[in-house]
């Protein structure tokens, strides 16, 4: 099967105010149509820049990033961006905040009433309906963050990013927006790419789970494939042993073999 | 050169908050009667609000009452209120043109100022924006900026009368070169501040160059720039006065002198009073359109 992003050998070099700051190194990473991967690793590793990369709002200092057969060069709405902190503009509705999206998308091709409608049901799609004409400051953080969600998936973009999308969510909103997402992806057979720090998100929501190394020149240490079956319930996997090993290894990565290093050493 | 003059919306939403429990209660105390008796009024809280602004004011008038008890020359408080009485009962009265109602005087005031600061604003905002967007631009102007703003406004009149031929145009002129420059500067500042999240949002939507100003950078940048239209205002009102002692015609600064060459110096009081007064109606103005267009960052 021909993979559907395929990044190779990318490098990325930040020119700073105190040098060169080498973010990522020798990064190779195919990603399968309607496969849903994460990237972990601690702070500071680049999951964050590899997945801005993806998405074209920062261009690599050389290898190359390709997606559907075209070169990523910029930006664009087949590459949905789920942002760490929602990004909704604060003076728009959360209609409008979607309709934003869903115009640019497909506003040459539908009719106004079928555009509505398009934002509308993004809005369904993550039960967001009742607050679709408040704007971002009257609803709670997770409510933003679906409506971020429902933004994205409007667009019905080839592949949905999500940079950290509930890190800033509480443990009970996060596990509700966790168990959502797997039931709209179950439904779409979206390509997703998600970068976490969570490891039962990871195992929870992924096929498979890119853990990095650490930065700087940070690049992917290992690759697990979880191979749970789907639909996945996350009280019955607590007590799955598949579950709990693959748990156990990314654990072992991100602690025993590639633990925070200090500044010193690095 | 940003910071200056540059208050956050952030501020501006603190000022919001601050104003905001008396209308609020409001709304509370509407729905109440029909369940239970009305709730008492707070009568310690209007006090305390009421109090202390009515004891300031009180005080400057008793001791200038005080001052002037025995001065021939001063006025006191009682003579400038009767004469105010006497001035304001008639204002739009006109016996040619160095002889009109105070409200006449005000109107021409304002009408200069409108004219300065509106030209200010259509020069200014847009030239704002274009600095705030474009590093090279703001490079090239900033240093020209740093040095004409300090420049006392009254410095560039004879520059007006030079190239204008008129007093009219050339206090108008002041208005524009004194009064643009808040408008610049704060404009320039909200757009570089406008949150990189918002346009990331952009980039990836791939929107239109409109869609990105009409929808991202200008609700963005509006309440900087009202910051800086607020500044404006405020300086074009200062400047006005000035300006009008200087070149004459109809107008409140010129209406100061005239009475001063009188030696009438009750209506300089007046005068004084009228100024302070249209000034602070002007901000007020502003700063309730400011507030309806500050959105409440998440």
């Amino acid at each position: 099967m021909k993979s559907f992003i395929e990044v190779q050998n990318a490098e990325m070099v930040f020119n700073t105010k105190k040098g060169q700051f080498h973010a990522l190194r020798e990064i190779n990473l195919k990603v399968e149509k309607g496969e849903f991967v994460t990237l972990i690793g601690h702070s500071g590793c680049g999951k964050s820049t590899l997945l801005n990369l993806i998405a074209g709002l920062t261009l690599p200092s050389s290898g190359a990033l390709i997606c559907d057969n075209r070169e990523i060069a910029a930006p664009g709405p087949e590459r949905a961006v789920v942002f760490q902190n929602h990004s909704l503009l604060p003076w728009l509705t959360c209609f409008e905040n979607v309709h934003l999206a869903v115009e640019r998308v497909f506003g040459n091709s539908d009719t106004k009433a079928r555009l509505k409608e398009r934002t509308l049901a993004a809005l369904e799609l993550v039960n967001m309906s009742h607050a679709a004409y408040k704007r971002p400051h009257e609803i709670s953080g997770g409510m933003k963050q679906r409506v971020g969600i429902a933004r994205a998936l409007a667009m019905e973009p080839k592949v949905l990013l999500m940079d950290e999308p509930f890190g800033a969510l509480d443990a009970l909103t996060r596990a509700h927006l966790q168990d959502e997402l797997l039931k709209i992806v179950g439904r779409t057979h979206s390509t997703v790419v998600m970068v976490t720090h969570d490891v039962d998100e990871a195992v929870l929501l992924s096929d498979r789970i890119v853990m990095m190394t650490n930065g700087p020149a940070a690049t992917i240490g290992e690759i697990l494939s979880v191979e749970l079956a789907r639909p996945r319930n996350r009280v019955d996997l607590a007590e799955d042993t598949r579950y709990v090993h693959y748990r156990k290894e990314v654990l072992d990565f991100l602690y025993t073999r590639h633990g925070h290093v200090e500044k010193a050493a690095a | 050169m940003v910071s200056a003059v540059f208050h956050s919306p952030l501020g501006s939403t603190t000022e919001k908050n601050q104003a905001q429990p008396i209308p609020k209660a409001e709304p509370g105390k509407q729905p109440a009667p029909a369940k239970a008796p009305r709730q008492p009024i707070d009568w310690r809280g209007v006090w305390l609000k009421v109090l202390p602004p009515v004891i300031g004011i009180a005080l400057v008038v008793g001791i200038w009452a005080l001052l002037t008890m025995k001065s021939t020359s001063f006025p006191t408080p009682a003579a400038t209120f009767t004469e105010a009485v006497k001035v304001f009962s008639d204002p739009f009265y006109s016996k040619g043109p160095n002889d009109q109602g105070i409200g006449w005087n005000i109107l021409f005031s304002l009408e200069r100022v409108a004219v300065g600061f509106g030209l200010a604003a259509l020069v200014g905002i847009p030239m704002g924006f274009m600095i705030g967007r474009f590093t090279f631009l703001n490079n090239m102007v900033s240093p020209l900026i740093s040095l004409l703003r300090p420049v006392s406004p009254l410095a560039w009149l004879p520059i007006g009368l030079l190239v204008f031929k008129a007093a009219n145009p050339a206090a108008i002129w002041t208005i524009f070169i004194c009064s643009i420059w808040p408008m610049i500067i704060n404009t320039a500042v909200g757009v570089q501040r406008v949150p990189s999240d918002y346009l990331n949002v952009a980039r990836v939507l791939n929107l239109s160059e409109w869609k990105v100003i009409t929808k991202i950078l200008f609700p963005a940048v509006l309440p900087y720039m009202l910051t800086g239209v607020r500044l404006s205002v405020g300086t074009a009102w200062l400047v006005i006065v000035a300006a009008e002692m200087l070149t004459g015609g109809v107008g409140i600064g010129f209406w100061v002198w005239d009475e001063w060459n009188n030696l009438n110096v009750t209506h300089i009081l007046i005068a004084i009073f009228v100024i302070g007064i249209v000034g602070l109606l002007l901000e007020w103005a502003l700063i309730s359109i400011a507030k309806r267009f500050t959105y409440d960052e998440v």
